[in-house]
């Protein structure tokens, strides 16, 4: 789960890592408030959506006076941000924080994440700061400073001097960015992180550290018991049948092609969406409607891929384990009874109880274009596909 | 032999007397598993389809002699559970549940590191040996006694593979699922070793998905270590990158984390890799000829 930069700057600040001065605004006369509450001649406006690549949007501009400050965030507030991550419909701005501007002398990379290679929490550093750290690690990978953290005693102060002096700091900013490292770790392990990043950490007028971008990412498993980090979630962000489907206990990930995917598993999911493509077809969604699925969850599913306006038909591909086939056919004849299917559907059934579930399929007297294997499954789907063209 | 689990094998259930442990273990042992007890805190005393219920892992191992475990808690308990697990001394836990918060589980590989264990999972629909001894969720009944080892991070996806070997008679000599999580107990190399010393493997399908470098991991270890054949294939070619999906693990983060890009690097170093994930019993039978 994503929150925004200003809520992942109030997070940091409560544990002690330095943030700008700032405040987040909903409207023009908000930011114009909060800007003069602030003080100072200049000021920071930046767009609060969740994709990165902000700044070569347009979503992060410098106010010389409170006019500019009315005149940017009325530009922002209610525009659609394009940036090299939201893809070229863009996302709407419906907020943006207001900071007070600082002299950046110096810029550094800081990052911590869980690191599949060390299987821990690593911390990941680097003296090129305000650059795409993946870019760095690629060209010059001497110059990303990696340091994983034992988990039975956490981040200690000489693996963070360590990084500091590895990045180039030198003096008493070494003791500062350790102290402002600890604070990292600290928020990162109390809220179940599974990312944070400061891009950049800047070394400020005066030689003071600050974090002057913050995004930070969590656990979902772990947002049971992180009820603060639940409360920072912001549906706007996300696709409303991707939330729909949550709901529903399935996983649903939208995706540009034409052939709906009902699918039990996750691997099963995906490998059906690439037996889709291997075969020249393009997949229109992942979802996986998990185990146990009821005759509900079934038609819960069909409503979801159904609202997609590309839809032309549906693969429904269920490999039964925990799940019945049956309990599965009765979700399909249901669904056909009270939605209104207007593309074909190809069933492939298999595994627990298929024996029960193909009958009742072949007497609902609807039209399934039945498959016996996946092979034969995705071959069907690009058959059927190319007669209705 | 198989791997990890054979009819020697004596199994606890933790989370003996839920729904689903229930449905399970019994299924397992009407399949050939020897199922010694189980454990439920605060049900210690009780009898459960025949078998003594203990308060404690502790207790389940002195009394039974136990050397294998199948967690079957929830997530918010199933770190502490395949601690307790480790702690009495099993050697191999299984861990079912999906949906363990990946700190947990960065504590629990810790808390494993000095330990000589196998965690298996989490995320998993378990391990099998076929007609021997089954710890999970899987439909046994799709499974047959052979000689191919299979190893998979996805569940339906290795039912799938699993019954494409079946159709054309390739058996089983043990199935691992090592699960869908990033931070995993068992990864691909430590079964991929496991197979190669194992007597009654002579080949093994691999299945992975997208996100992490441990299936390319295993084929650099399996190009410099392993005799016996590797079949491969890496689902989520035509997934998104940046998405999570389904799988907590399954999701592509940079180049070198895409379906394709695993699959041309394990081909590289000697996999023999199939394209098309309707064609791995197929590929299998024409490379283990």
């Amino acid at each position: 789960m994503n929150i925004h930069e200003y809520q992942a700057k109030e997070l940091l600040k409560q544990y002690g890592v330095p943030v700008p001065d700032g405040r987040v605004a909903h409207n023009v006369d908000h930011a114009v408030a909060v800007a003069e509450d602030l003080g100072g001649e200049r000021w920071i406006v930046k767009a609060q959506i969740h994709a990165g690549g902000r700044g070569k949007g347009g979503g992060v501009k410098l106010a010389e006076s409170i006019e500019d400050v009315r005149s940017l965030t009325d530009q922002m507030i209610g525009s659609h941000l394009v940036t090299p991550q939201t893809g070229s419909e863009g996302r709407l701005v419906q907020r943006v924080l207001i900071e007070q501007a600082c002299d950046i002398q110096q810029e550094f990379y800081l990052g911590m994440v869980i690191d599949r290679a060390t299987q821990r929490i690593t911390v990941i550093a680097s003296a090129s700061g305000g650059m795409n750290i993946e870019e760095v690690a690629k060209t010059n990978p001497e110059k990303v400073i990696r340091e994983a953290v034992d988990p039975a005693v956490g981040l200690m102060s000489f693996q963070c001097r360590k990084i500091a002096a590895k990045i180039g700091l030198t003096g008493k900013q070494i003791a500062a960015a350790a102290k402002l490292m600890q604070a990292l770790y600290r928020a990162f392990r109390d809220k179940d992180a599974l990312l944070v990043e400061i891009n950049p950490l800047a070394i400020v007028n005066g030689g003071s550290l600050l974090a002057v971008d913050a995004k930070m990412s969590f656990d979902g498993n772990a947002l049971y018991r992180r009820p603060q980090i639940t409360e920072l979630r912001d549906f706007d962000e996300e696709d409303p049948k991707e939330v729909e489907a949550t709901g529903h206990g399935l996983n649903y990930i939208a995706l540009d092609g034409n052939v709906g995917c009902i699918v039990n598993g996750a691997g099963l999911a995906m490998a059906t969406m690439d037996a889709i493509s291997f075969h020249g077809g393009k997949p229109a969604n992942f979802l996986d409607v998990g185990g146990g699925a009821s005759p509900e969850k079934v038609g819960n599913a069909f409503r979801i891929v159904l609202q997609d306006p590309n839809v032309r038909i549906i693969l429904v591909n269920i490999f039964a384990g925990i799940n019945r086939c049956d309990w599965i056919a009765e979700g399909l004849v249901q669904a056909m009874r009270d939605l209104e299917i207007n593309v074909p559907i190809v069933v492939r059934l298999a595994g627990t109880n298929v024996e029960l579930g193909t009958p009742i399929l072949a007497e609902s007297g609807f039209p399934f274009i039945m498959a016996d294997n996946l092979d034969d499954a995705a071959t069907k789907v690009m058959a059927t596909l190319e007669q209705q063209s | 032999m198989s791997v990890f689990v054979h009819k020697h094998s004596r199994v606890i259930i933790q989370g003996f007397t839920g729904q689903h442990a229930t449905f399970h273990a019994e299924e397992a042992m009407q399949n050939g598993t020897t199922v010694v007890g189980g454990v439920t805190p605060g049900k210690g005393g009780q009898v459960h389809l025949g078998l003594p219920v203990f308060d404690t892992v502790h207790q389940a191992v002195d009394a039974t002699g136990a050397d294998v475990s199948g967690i079957f808690v929830p997530p918010p308990f199933a770190a502490d559970a395949i601690m307790e697990a480790l702690e009495a001394g099993i050697g191999v836990v299984v861990v079912i549940a999906d949906g363990i918060p990946v700190q947990d589980m960065v504590r629990v590989k810790r808390y494993a590191a000095d330990r000589n264990a196998v965690i298996i999972g989490p995320n998993t629909p378990g391990i099998i040996t076929p007609d021997a001894c089954k710890v999970g969720i899987m439909p046994s009944h799709i499974y047959t006694p052979g000689r191919i080892g299979v190893v998979s991070r996805s569940g339906t996806l290795n039912y799938e593979a699993v019954q494409q070997m079946s159709e054309l008679g390739m058996g089983q000599s043990t199935s691992v699922g090592i699960g869908g999580d990033p931070v995993n107990g068992t990864d691909f190399v430590t079964v991929l070793r496991a197979f190669e010393e194992d007597p009654e493997t002579d080949a093994v399908i691999m299945i992975g998905e997208i996100g992490g470098q441990q299936e390319v991991e295993a084929a650099r270890w399996a190009k410099a270590n392993m005799q016996k054949p590797v079949v491969g294939f890496i689902a989520g070619v035509s997934a998104p990158p940046g998405r999570r999906m389904g799988h907590a693990g399954a999701i592509i983060s940079g180049a070198e984390d895409t379906a394709n890009a695993k699959m041309d690097l394990m081909e590289e170093l000697g996999v023999n890799v199939v394209r098309n994930p309707a064609l791995i019993g197929e590929t299998a039978n024409r490379v283990f000829s």
